[in-house]
């Protein structure tokens, strides 16, 4: 990470009040991403992938707590008064939610939703800002967008509405884009499309991505760097290639063995892994993902390992039994 | 859209029917016998015998009703046998009265409800929210005639402001009409708006958990425009629908507060209907009323299409 560092997360904590008692969604993360770079974080559900989204959007819940710092382009987005963090969110920082069927308005037509951001942010006029949202729809690859702009959410498809909210999202060239499971609620058929398409506008407006999911595959071949998270903690940093070609903590060596595999034999059952993660209200002492480890030692159970640079440059993880080169090969 | 105000126009044939059925039902089923009332007790039972012919009463029930309904349809509604007034005589000189105490009462009652509303939403769980969360409840719970009567105290008889009763027709002077207005179309809103605020309040707190909240937050537009633009839209769908309510219940005049205030009002009308079992007049009245809301219920059902695009495409 030589080039210069657009977001750094340092040591950022989320705590949210529950009935139960204090839940720790995120524990302890740090994070950068560079200017016009990509990074993946991969996690199963509750694992604080998308609290830590909020933490950096300044969206979380009232009351959360959150502390450490989010340095982004130079500020510190938790010391940033509202009406600064205001004129940030949408231009240079914008996001994309998981699902389109409910972060679309559904009482306001499209055009009205692209348009609004673009004067908000822009100061352009109606005809510029109508120009403009034509451009970005058809640039987002949907059909007839002059006729769109005058329709509500619920006259399009999912695909197309994540389509919509794309564009929103791209509407003022951002600097950074977050992307949270943008394809989750999606059709399988439409993923693919909508995750190229996201890598393509990255590329084409050099802007840097956060790519939220569940699935190491979605990453794979469309990120520079993959953080995976496993309850609210960075447990493994690498940049992708060499994550994949040497991943050496259990629990990404396990969430890809979770994947369905297209040359696997039929009826050839999934590795699923066993378990449930921790309860966030209740913290365990040692790793973890010690219970659900087959490599699990006496230590692990009672010391919690901390994120440490590996071998190789930029290779981090929290593990105190790695897998070898050698035994993850095959994975 | 042109559609479904077609669809909703032919739903209202059969409502209305439904409405003249029951009105002359019920006008019908009261005790005594119209002849009587108006000939008085001293009437020969021949005199009786003959002014139920003239009017009709010895014929079956079903065939008075279609009788009346023909009138009806004539724009004929009958004709008071007291005071010889017909009943759209007597209905225009009073309904509008009945109306402008109405509107004047939405008016207010919405200008007090709606932006308290959006301010506890916007910060739900704060002092503020809880103080009018608990004045509003304390206000639902002060009947009219109580709130009526503490008014004329304070702004008739302590402060001198205003009229406590009296009425003056607008056409003759606006001003000095709107002074008998103001207390008894305050005297409505109060009893109104804690229901508003309460109804908005609670679909804002829902509508601003919604994840297009969290985008509007997140694409930096203003807080006042996701709340009046965002959030308000969206939630204020049951406040349409309870001012609908509150409307064509007025449509029947206040009673009360046409009586408190000496108005001579829809409301006041019905009731002298009453006491002098002036069966024409009520039957009359109560269709009209009847076809008020159901007139009212009809804009609301447009209201809600206008409001919700998904509505007006038949998706929800």
């Amino acid at each position: 990470m030589t080039e210069s560092t657009l977001l750094s997360v340092e040591d950022v904590i989320v705590d949210l009040p529950t009935p139960r008692g204090n839940l720790r969604a995120v524990d302890h993360v740090d994070l950068t991403v560079g200017a016009g770079r990509t990074l993946g974080v991969v996690g199963e559900s509750g694992c604080g992938k998308t609290m830590l989204s909020r933490a950096i959007l300044q969206l979380l819940p009232k009351k959360a707590k959150l502390s450490g710092r989010v340095m982004f382009d130079g500020q510190d987005l938790l010391q940033l008064s509202p009406e600064k963090l205001r004129k940030l969110r949408g231009r240079s920082l914008a996001v994309v939610f998981q699902d389109p069927m409910t972060s679309l308005n559904p009482v306001l037509t499209i055009g009205t939703q692209l348009i609004e951001t673009l004067q908000e942010h822009l100061e352009l006029d109606m005809v510029a800002a109508t120009k403009r949202s034509i451009e970005l729809l058809a640039a987002v690859g949907i059909p007839a967008p002059e006729q769109r702009l005058m329709q509500y959410p619920h006259q399009l498809s999912g695909g197309m509405r994540q389509r919509v909210a794309i564009a929103i999202a791209l509407s003022c060239e951002p600097k950074l884009l977050i992307a949270d499971e943008p394809t989750t609620a999606l059709d399988v058929t439409i993923q693919a499309q909508i995750l190229d398409l996201l890598a393509r506008e990255q590329r084409r407006r050099h802007m840097a991505m956060i790519l939220i999911t569940h699935d190491l595959g979605v990453v794979a071949g469309r990120t520079d760097e993959v953080a995976v998270m496993y309850a609210g903690r960075v447990v493994e940093r690498a940049p992708t290639p060499a994550l994949f070609k040497k991943m050496r903590m259990p629990y990404t060596e396990a969430l890809l063995a979770a994947l369905p595999k297209i040359d696997a034999a039929p009826h050839t059952p999934l590795p699923a892994i066993s378990g449930r993660p921790p309860d966030p209200t209740r913290p365990l002492k040692g790793c973890s993902f010690s219970p659900r480890c087959r490599y699990a030692w006496a230590q692990c159970h009672v010391e919690k390992p901390r994120l440490e640079e590996a071998d190789s440059p930029g290779h981090q993880f929290a593990c105190f039994r790695p897998i070898d080169a050698s035994a993850s090969a095959g994975a | 859209m042109l559609g479904f105000v077609a669809r909703r126009l032919l739903y209202l044939v059969p409502v209305l029917i439904a409405v003249s059925l029951l009105t002359f039902l019920i006008a019908s089923l009261l005790p005594g016998d119209l002849a009587y009332t108006i000939l008085g007790d001293q009437a020969t039972p021949e005199k009786v015998a003959a002014l139920r012919q003239e009017m009709g009463l010895d014929q079956p029930i079903w065939v008075r009703y279609f009788g009346w309904l023909g009138n009806i349809l004539q724009g004929d509604l009958g004709r008071s046998f007291r005071t010889g007034q017909t009943v759209l005589q007597a209905v225009t000189e009073r309904l509008p009265i009945s109306l402008e105490l109405m509107v004047l009462a939405q008016v207010i009652a919405l200008a007090i409800g709606v932006p308290l509303a959006i301010i506890c939403a916007a910060r739900s769980g704060g002092s503020f929210d809880r103080f009018m969360t608990g004045t509003a409840f304390g206000m639902l719970s002060v009947p009219t005639f109580l709130s009526a009567i503490l008014l004329i105290y304070l702004f008739a008889v302590e402060l001198r402001w205003l009229p406590a009763t009296g009425y003056v027709p607008f056409g003759e002077d606006p001003a000095k009409n709107l002074r008998f207005m103001v207390l008894p179309a305050l005297t409505l809103a109060l009893a109104e708006w804690p229901g508003i605020m309460r109804v908005l309040r609670s679909d804002m707190i829902a509508t601003l958990q919604e994840d297009y909240i969290a985008l509007a937050k997140a694409k930096g537009l203003k807080a006042s425009r996701i709340l009046f633009v965002h959030a308000l839209k969206p939630s204020s769908l049951t406040l349409v629908t309870i001012t609908g309510i509150n409307i064509g219940r007025l449509i029947g005049g206040a009673v009360i507060v046409e009586t408190v205030f000496a108005l001579p009002g829809i409301g006041r009308l019905l009731v002298g209907a009453i006491t002098t079992r002036d069966l024409i007049i009520l039957q009359g009245v109560v269709l009209l009323v009847g076809a008020g809301f159901v007139l009212i219920n009809f804009i609301v059902d447009m209201l809600y299409a206008m409001l919700d695009p998904r509505i007006r495409h038949g998706h929800a």
